[in-house]
């Protein structure tokens, strides 16, 4: 039983709860309303000096004008994100089926030298990177490769060839998302189905893969958020403006001087969007993507 | 038999194509990475040929690195701890049977699905400080002011804070042989602060999950007993709770720490190298001395450094957890 005083300590204790949850929601929305009211703004009213103020009319100028210029890049950031996502979820689920349920002799030392792979600043591989991604260039040219085949090259400066590195370099952590989840299917389940004479390949598709379904969705919203979030491997592997992917587009256009801020944040709104929307709806796997980018967590 | 013999030989060739890229993108990359930080390519042409550590030596004499260094530190030390401190507050007010405990948890949570160059351009808006002394202000220093608060230049103020060598301590230190504490290289980049709030506010939810989870995974019957031996809510937290929440603060200084000590993406949209390189960090070093300023064996060495400084404190940390699985 509370006493009087108890209660009203406890009321007090509740008030200052919910005060500090808001302000510190007050923190994390602060750039949204920024973004939100100078993107409704007209360039007249998007200056430094008016940012906190509500524009006079909301005008969809801003975001019309950063469409425009972000359009083929979105495209760019789609024909990149959706490909790679799909075959690095396909990859580390392999992967991790082998990993799991069919390790053998060095599999415990071959995971931990994977994992690495996730941790290393990428700058430490970026120049014999470009120098390989233009070899292949280079022997795609002497192959002969139509021009209409050209886009599939995965070579330097190509949609195709940044897609190329990040199913690469995404091994580590969806192979470890997936290795995690088959850990939860009892090897019973695997061993069952052995003795009445499956193989590798077809307790892959009737046993493992009908379960995988959670797995899958965690690694593609994981996936696909850091692929259209990623700017290094694009800013360095795309010379050409025309296949910049949105991430690239929005640092340069934001680089400019002569674009305005209503612009700009139009621009950076709609390049947060996509993802914004799959946080939204999926969030719940997205949480534990994150969480399982701490290993154990 | 003879069936499961086979199946052994597809599993290895399952996995072979992915350790096979690993090998190759990730081993065999760092290794000519680091034959190229130790040739004398500089300029478009590649040229390979033995400079030895040269490069290295160069490197660490360069004062914009020694700079960097310096900022990397401020900036990885000031991070984690506000990431741990606003993280794990946050948690702990979300796990006191809160109303609308979901909607905050997304709230806090959602700048982690945003990519750091939106963060960084957003940012760069919300801190542009205008001109306090002209009295021409925007930004942040615009509610600031209406607050009566100090003003801040932000990403803009060339300011490095350091011990005077003219001050009490600073001629204490010179005494003793350790007057090179005084100096800017060992002084704290106000302008980094900019770059450390940006980082926070999209990275400290991700900390708040990740204790919120730890939280969760706390039986109540431990806390219960405590109460019930007397321990005030205090105590329980102190003696129960934070102990039980240590491996988590592990994962999240090794996560955010090789995060910090790479981060790029946000210095470049938000501030690039700053004034006077107060904002400059070597992943932004590497860029512009690599790709535009095709130095490719400097560039390598400053690349094989991030390498070194992300090592020492991944492989410890994979070591550790690989041996603990096996355990289990």
């Amino acid at each position: 039983m509370m006493t009087r005083p108890d209660i009203v300590l406890h009321r007090i204790g509740r008030i200052g709860i919910y005060a500090a949850l808001l302000a510190a929601s007050a923190f994390y929305l602060l750039p949204v309303y920024v973004l939100v009211v100078t993107s409704l703004k007209p360039y007249a009213e998007a200056n430094l000096t008016q940012m906190w103020s509500l524009p006079s009319a909301a005008s969809l100028e801003s975001f019309q004008r950063a469409y425009e210029q972000l359009r083929p890049h979105f495209r760019n950031s789609f024909y990149l994100a959706i490909p790679a996502t799909l075959l690095s979820a396909l990859l580390g689920s392999v992967n991790g089926y082998i990993l799991s349920k069919w390790r053998f002799r060095g599999s415990e030392i071959l995971f931990p030298l994977l994992l690495f792979g996730m941790f290393i600043p990428y700058q430490s591989i970026l120049i014999p990177l470009v120098q390989v991604l233009q070899q292949v260039n280079t022997v795609a040219q002497a192959a002969g490769v139509p021009a209409a085949w050209q886009p599939l090259v995965p070579g330097y400066g190509s949609i195709a060839g940044l897609a190329f590195v990040h199913i690469v370099y995404g091994i580590p952590i969806t192979t470890l998302i997936f290795r995690n989840y088959y850990a939860t299917i009892p090897n019973e389940l695997v061993e069952a189905a052995k003795i009445d004479g499956a193989g590798l390949f077809s307790i892959y598709r009737l046993v493992v893969l009908p379960l995988s379904m959670p797995a899958f969705a965690v690694v593609m919203i994981w996936q696909f958020t850091s692929i259209w979030n990623e700017f290094l491997f694009a800013v360095i592997l795309t010379q050409n403006p025309a296949i910049r992917p949105v991430t690239v587009a929005l640092y340069n256009l934001a680089g400019s001087y002569i674009v305005e801020w209503n612009v700009q944040m139009a621009g950076a709104l709609l390049a947060a969007m996509p993802t914004l929307l799959v946080y939204i709806f999926l969030g719940r796997f997205f949480m534990r993507g994150l969480l399982a980018g701490a290993l154990k967590g | 038999m003879r069936h499961i013999s086979w199946d052994r030989i597809f599993s290895i060739l399952v996995i072979l194509p992915s350790a096979l890229a690993i090998a190759v993108f990730v081993y065999g990359f760092i290794g000519w990475s680091g034959w190229v930080s130790l040739s004398n390519w500089d300029g478009l042409r590649p040229d390979l040929s033995w400079a030895g550590f040269g490069n290295y030596a160069k490197l660490f004499a360069t004062p914009r690195f020694q700079i960097d260094i310096r900022n990397t530190v401020v900036f990885t030390v000031s991070f984690l701890t506000l990431c741990i401190l606003i993280g794990l507050g946050l948690a702990i007010l979300l796990d006191q049977r809160v109303r609308g405990e979901n909607l905050f948890r997304a709230l806090f949570l959602f700048p982690m699905a945003i990519s750091f160059i939106v963060t960084g351009v957003t940012w760069r808006w919300l801190l542009a400080p205008g001109d306090p002394a002209a009295g021409r202000l925007t930004g942040i220093n615009v509610l600031l002011d209406g607050l009566n608060l100090p003003l801040s230049r932000w990403y803009t103020d060339p300011t490095v804070l350091y011990i005077q060598p003219t001050s009490e301590l600073g001629q204490f230190l010179g005494r003793v042989g350790l007057g090179f504490l005084a100096t800017p290289t060992f002084g704290i980049p106000v302008a980094m602060f900019s770059i450390v709030i940006a980082a926070t506010w999209q990275m400290s939810g991700y900390v708040m999950a990740m204790y919120l989870a730890g939280l969760r995974g706390i039986p109540d019957e431990l806390r219960e007993a405590a109460r019930v031996d007397g321990a005030d809510e205090w105590q329980v937290y102190r003696h129960i709770v934070f102990p039980l929440l240590r491996p988590i603060t592990l994962s999240v200084v090794i996560i955010l720490g090789h995060i910090s000590l790479k981060i790029f993406d946000l210095v470049a949209a938000m501030s690039k190298k700053g004034p006077g390189f107060a904002t400059d960090v070597p992943a932004y070093f590497m860029f512009e001395t690599t790709f535009q300023g095709d130095h490719y064996a400097q560039g390598a060495s400053i690349a094989i450094f991030l390498l070194i400084s992300v090592s020492l404190l991944v492989i410890p940390y994979l070591v550790y957890s690989t041996r603990r699985e096996a355990e289990l």
